[in-house]
């Protein structure tokens, strides 16, 4: 992957060649031993470029290739990977090059103008929403239904960004405490700009491979043993926000083809989406790593640190790494990589973990996309 | 995912980050575009309902007897039945605030001084949980509740443009009258 950063002076078709380079390289392969090319990229609107996929298909190595775009909103960097993940499965690739790539920043002066035209037409649009509603509508009644407080949300972002200071992509990793959390700025009570990750340019990219493939080419493989997505109706004003019941869906999905029963016992690494604080705790309870209301909980215990009982997003997440959305996706994917071959130098989390989840998120509080990997082959 | 030796992560992370500086300096050339586009969406059929409405200064939902829902905002099929609807039902212009939040910022990231008050409001008379987004005014910030009881502020007729801010706002009811009122 290439660093996180508040503005790049890549072009995006120079970021995704970047980050596709580093995964042929880690893998020793050449672009001639890649049979497909999948990208992940947000909407068109942040580029202000449009037919984007075709624009970026050089740099995620696509040139006379099968080659395609896919997009399920800030789900896309983890759906992406299934996506690829469909293509080798299938049979129909022995290897597929799965490339994320955003540029935040070229949308001036700041990309959360180019939100606006998410929201309904009609029963939205004239309110003039923006981004910053959804995301603080959606953690007052997690909170208010679990009674959650603001100091408990708080604990996200600090062990996030400390998590970050060891990633060398990292944008935003820092030594905070729960009190600056609090002192920061309130955008859109309850959040408050420590609670918020940044708007960010970068890219990530993973090679996958068949079994028989694989196993030649190292005698480490990293299995992707389960995949899962799921999207709940746009009608986000109908749905109560406490619980994400797509989340749970898609997670279960992914766990039912891992083999995987209870994911509490059987999940040693958690990488769920994390732009806002409480979307992590919100995500941990869909991905039942944490029963309904428990994740502040068990984050204030210590449960979810790198040297706790379930290390969650040791990579320092989108609050520290940044978030380039579908990039960050990949991001997690790429940690976990790392975590389960034994790789991540200072981020490494004890314990030889041998099964992770990453997850992702998006569209309107509508998306939720989970794949699971490990060190052992899976039986399907 | 493939690898075939092990090697720290570190060595392959690359990319330039620009600085203001940089930029100012005036070393890196730049191009910008600015675009001139204009959309006109169709309203289709429910929502075409549902704005002439609220022009008369009323809610309508649309039930579907399968399901035994009643809808808001309307639509002509029910996503989980996957038919047709079938009525129009007269809603109340009041509600319970389901979820709120105190906004500092505008759409276009220009800060505020004082809050908008963004809230899913679950409308009397749909089915439970049926909400819609809208604005809550006339109350202080830190006391504005989940729970709270909210009747529609309605523009003066001549105002109205059969849009979801025919409603100007919506504030709390006044618990002895209980009745909505009207925006002067
Ligand atoms: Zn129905």
């Amino acid at each position: 992957m290439t660093k996180f950063m508040r503005r790049a002076l890549e072009t995006p078709k120079e970021l995704a060649w970047l980050a596709a380079k580093a995964a042929l390289d880690s893998a020793e392969m050449k672009l001639d031993q890649i049979d497909g090319a999948v990208l992940g990229s947000a909407p068109d609107a942040f580029d202000g470029m449009h037919m984007k996929g075709e624009y970026l298909a050089d740099g995620c190595g696509g040139w006379r290739k099968p080659y395609l775009r896919c997009y399920v909103g800030g789900g896309t960097g983890v759906y992406a990977v299934a996506q690829g993940w469909f293509q080798v499965a299938s049979g129909l690739f022995d290897t597929a090059l799965v490339v994320c790539e955003e540029k935040m920043s070229t949308c001036q002066p700041h990309p959360q103008a180019a939100f606006i035209s998410i929201f309904d037409p009609f029963t939205e649009q004239p309110l003039k929403p923006n981004l910053l509603w959804i995301f603080a509508l959606e953690q007052n009644r997690y909170m208010q239904t679990h009674h959650i407080t603001l100091e408990e949300i708080a604990r996200v972002s600090v062990k996030n960004k400390r998590n970050a200071l060891g990633h060398p992509s990292a944008q935003l990793g820092a030594e905070i405490t729960v009190k600056d959390v609090l002192a920061s700025e309130v955008m859109a009570w309850p959040v408050h700009r420590l609670m918020v990750s940044p708007t960010s340019d970068g890219a990530a990219a993973v090679v996958l491979a068949a079994g028989d493939v694989a196993r030649r080419l190292t005698s480490k493989p990293v299995w992707i043993q389960g995949v899962g997505w799921c999207l709940d109706t746009a009608y986000w004003t109908n749905r109560d926000l406490y619980y994400p019941e797509y989340v749970e869906k898609a997670a279960w999905m992914a766990y039912r083809m891992a083999g995987v029963k209870e994911p509490r016992r059987e999940i040693n690494i958690a990488e769920p989406y994390d732009p806002f604080a409480y979307k992590e705790l919100h995500h941990l309870e869909g991905l039942q790593l944490a029963p309904k209301g428990q994740a502040p909980k068990l984050l204030a215990d210590g449960v979810f640190d790198r040297d706790g009982d379930l290390p969650v997003t040791p990579s320092g997440g989108l609050l520290g790494v940044g978030n380039p959305i579908a990039a960050a996706g990949t991001m997690k994917i790429c940690e976990l990589f790392w975590q389960l071959r034994g790789e991540a130098g200072r981020r490494q989390v004890p314990g030889k973990p041998e099964r992770g989840v990453a997850q992702a998120w998006g569209d309107l509080m509508q998306v939720g996309t989970v794949v699971v990997v490990g060190t052992s082959e899976p039986k399907h | 995912m493939t690898h075939r030796t092990i090697k720290p992560a570190p060595n392959i992370v690359q990319g330039t980050p620009l600085d203001a500086k940089a930029l100012k300096r005036g070393k890196i050339f730049l191009n910008s575009y600015a675009p001139a586009l204009r959309y006109t969406w169709d309203t289709g059929e429910a929502m075409g309902r549902y704005l002439a409405e609220l022009k008369n200064g009323r809610l309508i939902a649309r039930s579907c007897r399968k399901c035994e829902r009643v809808m808001i905002p309307p639509r002509m099929f029910c996503e989980r039945c996957f038919r047709p609807t079938d009525d129009w039902v007269y809603v109340k212009a009041t509600g319970t605030v389901n979820t709120f939040s105190l906004c500092y910022v505008s759409w276009d990231v220009r800060r505020l001084k004082q809050p908008e008050i963004p809230a899913v409001i679950e409308i009397d008379g749909a089915s439970p949980g049926m909400g819609i987004l809208h604005l809550v005014r006339k109350v202080a910030p830190k006391d504005v509740r989940i729970g709270m009881r909210v009747a529609a502020v309605w523009k003066p007729p001549a105002q109205r443009t059969g849009s979801i801010t025919d409603i100007a706002y919506w504030m709390p009811i006044n618990r002895r009258s209980q009745r909505t009122v009207s925006a002067k």
